[in-house]
């Protein structure tokens, strides 16, 4: 009995090491870092040293909660740091590693710690369910920089920043299209749970369409999970059969509800990433962040000494919103013109979007 | 608003829905229920579906063959079972714990293998759906029951087939006694290790069928953990449906339906809270289950490992 005790033990061994590979990226950097903390009680002399010109790379991790392709939320972080690292000029100069599908908040929780620990200079959680962790962990590493999102918390902590996104913003653009392409006069949202982002987000979206056109109905339907495709799928088919000629959703298990309206030439308005490459016959326009906005002042600040305690926001105005159109959807000019004319007056702040 | 919920194409949705989404909990009990009914509880469902997804949709994806894709996912399912049955039966492992086990293995591999394989999100036409002439054209039934796709038509017809091999076939014979008791089974010379080696493969076999169902019959695409439970929930259907196939056919039908119901209620604006209209398929679950608990009793040699006494 006891050698299948053992095996058993392996076996399960096994298959959670298996579990972590899958999402786990590889984090490489040896334990060298956790000598550094004592470095800094004599940082002032070396300070002055630093401009000579082979300069340590910047290094980031970040912890997030759904997989890097899932087109939408974790990605929209993952490719603005790829972008960041292109702009920077490759790994050389930033350097970054990630944890993925890090849906249990207690290993997300030792993965903060851990990357902490490893002395990288920011360290991003990113999704609002990592903000009780974080304020545990970040004032045990006062040399390290830590960023949560989405949230405009910062506990008050100097070592911390918060980021969020203004998605009410293109929610209301999304919206304002929507209200305009419809033809049923119906439109559906597919939303995952009633809170942050995609309540901001689906509210931004019904106040474009009121705005509109105040007798097109919004049918919003919130599945009650981040992860349930299959929900979400049938979900967006309770809206065709309503009469949904029309509709948007959020999270990352908006990829089944996609799905279905493809299949009933229902339009689709995608967010957080772009999700044209998933039924390019049917995506209108998606709002994409680019937390690069806000990550290269994190970087800038966290340069001069600043490690935190400073909350940031990207909207339109300043770029760290982008609405991105299908180049294959055939959007008529007066359609593109009556967005780019709504992007321009949420920007400079001559519409103002009232949410509930 | 509440008066809309019983308007024809409400009600017709509410139940073409409520077939769709109960397919894959279907093809997954049915499995669990053979696995149970002669004595092994596999835990491992939900890893075995997405494995099945994975491997269903990949192989659909490159080979443009949807039957190619299904045969995948069998196959999977199969050694999966295998891998499973070689566990429980040869080296008496506790079935709970190893189970879990193999749905963590198959929850990281079909990770693993999707972002190696594949790396993005990606779609795939799937099976359409099939009228069954004359029938389809029933008003109501027809869009309810006959204009579904052909993976949904066979988790329907595996009930019926599910009870005649467990209830009037000597193999049915053969897996319930086993199930009630593996001794005097094997001493009547019925290969006890054989039996459920055949009940556990087979499981593997439908819960990648149920996995298959999913990638690229309802959904058409593979993200990550899609199943979301799915897999948990079909062997708790097992229990609720007290280990016989139309129990849990009725179980499943059940927890659909007022799945698919709260989803029209959100969409016609009906104002009970999100939060609640999601709970309600698992609440009344719950309830009826705690109603019914002592009509049935469970097979006796459950999750106990054979060990003839020699």
């Amino acid at each position: 009995m006891k050698k299948f005790a053992w095996l058993l033990t392996l076996i399960v061994a096994l298959s959670m090491v298996l579990a972590a590979c899958g999402t786990a990226a590889p984090a490489t950097e040896a334990p060298v870092a956790a000598t550094e903390a004592p470095v800094a009680a004599t940082e002032a002399p070396v300070v002055a040293t630093e401009p000579p010109v082979p300069a340590e790379p910047f290094r980031v991790a970040v912890v997030m909660p759904s997989a890097i392709n899932d087109l939408a939320f974790s990605q929209s972080m993952y490719d603005a740091l790829v972008r960041i690292q292109e702009e920077m000029g490759g790994p050389e100069a930033f350097e970054f590693v990630y944890s993925e599908g890090m849906f249990v908040v207690d290993d997300a929780a030792a993965a903060i710690r851990d990357y902490a620990s490893q002395g990288y200079n920011l360290v991003i959680a990113h999704g609002s369910q990592y903000g009780s962790s974080l304020q545990e962990i970040a004032p045990d590493f006062p040399e390290t920089s830590f960023a949560w999102g989405t949230t405009a918390e910062t506990f008050g902590l100097p070592n911390i920043f918060a980021y969020e996104a203004a998605s009410q913003e293109g929610g209301y653009v999304n919206g304002v299209l929507a209200a305009t392409l419809s033809t049923s006069k119906v439109i559906g949202v597919v939303g995952p749970i009633e809170v942050g982002d995609a309540k901001l987000y689906v509210d931004g979206f019904k106040a474009g369409v009121a705005a509109t056109n105040p007798e097109v109905q919004v049918n919003v339907n919130y599945i009650g999970s981040f992860s349930d495709v299959a929900l979400a799928s049938e979900a967006a088919t309770t809206h065709i059969s309503a009469g949904a000629d029309a509709m948007t959703g959020t999270a990352q298990m908006v990829v089944g509800a996609i799905g279905k309206a493809e299949e009933a030439g229902a339009l689709w308005f995608g967010t957080q990433s772009n999700q044209s490459s998933l039924a390019p016959s049917i995506v209108v326009a998606s709002q994409v962040y680019h937390w690069e906005v806000v990550l290269k002042e994190m970087i800038a600040m966290i340069n001069e000494g600043e490690l935190g305690g400073v909350s940031f926001r990207i909207d339109l105005e300043n770029g760290g919103e982008v609405i991105e159109f299908n180049p294959e959807y055939a959007l008529s000019d007066d359609a593109k013109a009556l967005a780019e004319a709504t992007i321009k007056g949420i920007a400079d702040g001559t519409i103002t979007i009232t949410l509930p | 608003m509440i008066s809309e919920l019983f308007s024809v194409t409400v009600l017709i949705g509410i139940l073409a829905s409520g077939i769709r989404l109960a397919t894959p909990y279907l093809y997954a009990s049915i499995g669990e229920t053979f696995g149970q009914r002669s004595g092994v509880l596999n835990l491992g469902v939900e890893g075995q579906m997405l494995l099945g997804a994975f491997a269903a949709f990949f192989v659909a994806l490159t080979t443009g063959n949807l039957w190619f894709g299904v045969l995948a996912a069998m196959i999977v399912g199969a050694l999966m079972g295998l891998l499973m049955a070689f566990v429980t039966v040869n080296l008496h492992a506790q079935q709970g714990i190893s189970g879990i086990g193999f749905y963590l293995f198959g929850l990281g591999m079909s990770d693993l293998l999707f972002q190696k394989l594949m790396g993005t999100v990606e779609t795939v036409k799937g099976f359409p759906p099939l009228k069954i002439p004359f029938l389809s054209n029933i008003p109501g039934v027809g869009e309810i029951f006959f204009n579904q796709n052909i993976l949904v038509y066979g988790a329907y017809l595996l009930v019926p087939a599910a009870w005649f091999v467990l209830n009037k076939t000597t193999l049915g014979l053969k897996i319930r006694s086993v199930g009630e008791n593996p001794d005097a089974a094997d001493s009547l010379g019925v290969s006890v290790a054989r039996v459920r080696y055949f009940t556990i493969i087979l499981g593997g076999v439908l819960s990648g069928i149920a996995g298959a169902s999913l990638s690229i019959a309802l959904l058409n695409v593979f993200q990550q953990n899609m199943t979301s439970g799915l897999g948990f929930i079909a062997v708790a259907l097992v229990y609720f449906g007290g280990w016989r196939p139309w129990g849990v056919l009725g179980g499943a039908l059940l927890f659909s339906m007022v799945n698919s119901l709260q989803l029209w209620i959100q969409v016609l604006g009906i104002p009970i809270p999100s939060d609640i209209a999601v709970m309600m398929p698992y609440v009344l679950t719950i309830l009826v289950l705690v109603a019914t608990v002592s009509r049935v009793r469970a097979p006796t040699a459950l999750t106990r490992p054979f060990e003839r006494e020699d």
